[in-house]
């Protein structure tokens, strides 16, 4: 299973005056879900590229199960690792939904057999099977996400880099995308979540790596880096609900189910006031 | 008169066998401030192009019904006409965003309006200033990260003035900090421009709706084409809730619509903190 180290990474766009990642250090190992937190411009997706190669680092290194990203093919790591872009338009290019998840599959030498059967599961779960005939660019902009997610999701990548999955989503959908990202974490499979959405970013994700001005400036447990104040302000971030219903309640492991929530809020202050 | 009034207003994208839009009665008067939501794939976006006149002249397929954005028949109105009076900011910035430099882009509309320049430099200033950007002026928007570039579409709507602003999800690509404070901008805007005797409507199309609900007049929500709830924005959310309607409503509301009755609350808590002590529990931490 695969493993992501980064030592000492620099990274400066062409022409740029100034490094957009600066001296960043960790490592990512299977099973993991973290979230990269960090207000705009923080470098975020700058360092979701160098994880997955389509960048390389100016300085320092990114490995990938011990083998250096400048040794090794995009398509080599896209294998290993699958990259959702923000903006599904520029990940599209079939005439037909289908066609868009099939050709990941057979690149990766999927039969089409195998191929066929994977569609049809992909689609399924993101709920885009009476949409295989349709054309990517005429599908709304949840669809495409969830399009987007599907067609990198169905070669089945070792670890799976997400940016901002959850735009464009209702209530509904970001359940469902909360569901399938989980249970690939439950897999063993490794799931990196890029997003503004603390709330989405705590019902899925252990670990945070909050990145500020190319710097990280947290990594550990999602929770204990939210619920520091200082922190959170300094990254542009907010405290995921939560955590803080957790803190100003004094109750613990409050699960993202408003019905259990509401319950236990009405047993329990009930109880103090008679 | 009215902003916009689409009367059983019906659209199908040519080559679709489903309409996207079906019997739409819809009227915003001037001044108001709008939420358009409901799930993915609702029609919300189909929905705004027919407020621009996007759709039916940019977009193929067939329209029923009436549509007019202040008075200007949309069919009949060339979209050049309507961007006088509605300007929209799209989901994706990338799609309108497209010379070197953010003062460019914004300087790109006023000067199509044939604006002295003197004017088109004040109106870029002040939409540079109004959405945090001015240190970003000479850059390229190519370079530019997701939620700057979207900052950048916003200020080169700004400095048309229009009447009418679209935003189709502003924040989607923003920060915490930063999706608070342009939405506190957004409407801070509109209360400036009302005080110098305008009457600038605001529609915005969101999932996120906690950042929202203060500042609206109303809410619309959409759900396979058709309108499905319009009215009072905490009545609108209760309806969804009971109904449910899979749209975003806020944690605190789904908490508050579920426990309102049982606790007798009377009125919506704007903070956690609020809520807690609504239900009797801890004022102050510890």
């Amino acid at each position: 299973m695969v493993k992501i180290v980064v030592e000492s990474l620099y990274f400066r766009y062409p022409e740029a005056s100034d490094y957009a990642l600066r001296n960043i250090s960790f490592r990512i190992v299977e099973g993991e879900s973290v979230a990269i937190l960090g207000e705009n411009g923080a470098g975020k997706t700058t360092l979701a590229k160098n994880l997955n190669g389509l960048l390389k680092p100016t300085e320092g290194s990114v490995k990938i199960d011990g083998v250096d990203t400048r040794n090794l093919s995009v398509a080599k790591i896209a294998r290993k690792i699958g990259f959702v872009n923000h903006n599904p338009e520029h990940q599209f290019f079939a005439e037909k939904v289908e066609d868009e998840v099939r050709f990941g599959l057979r690149n990766f030498g999927f039969s089409e057999e195998a191929a066929d059967k994977t569609i049809r599961e992909v689609l399924n779960v993101f709920g885009l099977e009476e949409y295989r005939g349709k054309n990517p660019f005429q599908l709304s902009g949840g669809e495409k996400k969830r399009l987007a997610i599907a067609s990198i999701m169905a070669w089945r990548p070792e670890a799976l880099i997400v940016d901002e999955p959850t735009i464009g989503m209702d209530y509904a959908q970001k359940l469902n995308i909360r569901r399938v990202l989980r249970s690939i974490v439950s897999e063993g499979r490794c799931v990196i979540v890029i997003t503004h959405d603390v709330d989405f970013a705590a019902s899925i994700c252990e670990r945070a790596i909050i990145l500020s001005r190319g710097e990280v400036i947290g990594d550990g447990r999602l929770r204990d880096l939210l619920s520091d104040d200082t922190l959170v302000e300094k990254a542009s971030l907010r405290k995921p609900f939560l955590i803080e219903l957790e803190k100003e309640t004094g109750l613990t492991g409050l699960e993202e189910d408003f019905d259990a929530i509401s319950s236990t809020l009405v047993e329990v202050f009930q109880k103090c006031r008679s | 008169m009215a902003a916009v009034e689409l009367r059983k207003l019906c659209f199908r994208y040519a080559g679709s066998e489903k309409p996207a839009l079906t019997d739409i009665d819809l009227t915003i008067e001037e001044g108001e401030s709008i939420l358009i939501t409901g799930p993915s794939g609702c029609g919300k976006s189909t929905l705004v192009r027919v407020l621009m006149g996007l759709i039916p002249h940019s977009y193929p397929g067939e329209l029923k019904g009436e549509a007019y954005v202040f008075g200007m028949d949309v069919k009949n109105t060339p979209v050049s006409r309507i961007a006088t009076r509605c300007g929209i900011v799209f989901q994706n910035p990338d799609n309108q965003l497209f010379t070197f430099s953010v003062e460019d882009d914004v300087a790109f509309g006023p000067e199509n309006l044939a604006l002295p320049p003197d004017e088109i430099g004040r109106r870029v200033d002040e939409a540079l200033r109004l959405v945090g950007i001015e240190h970003l002026r000479h850059s390229s928007p190519n370079n530019l990260s997701g939620g700057e570039q979207q900052k950048a579409a916003i200020a080169s709507i700004l400095s048309m003035k229009p009447s009418l602003l679209i935003f189709d999800e502003p924040t989607s690509m923003l920060d915490p900090s930063s999706s608070a404070s342009l939405i506190q901008r957004i409407f801070e805007l509109k209360r400036s421009l009302d005080e110098t005797g305008g009457k600038t409507t605001v529609i915005i199309v969101e999932h996120r709706i906690d950042l929202l609900l203060k500042h609206l007049s109303r809410i619309v929500v959409v759900s396979e084409g058709r309108v499905i709830l319009d009215g009072d924005p905490l009545r609108v959310l209760e309806d969804s809730f009971r109904k449910k309607i899979p749209i975003n409503i806020p944690p605190l509301l789904q908490i508050y619509f579920r426990v309102k009755d049982k606790c007798g609350l009377k009125n919506p808590p704007a903070t956690v903190k609020e809520l807690v002590s609504m239900l009797g529990g801890p004022t102050s931490n510890g």
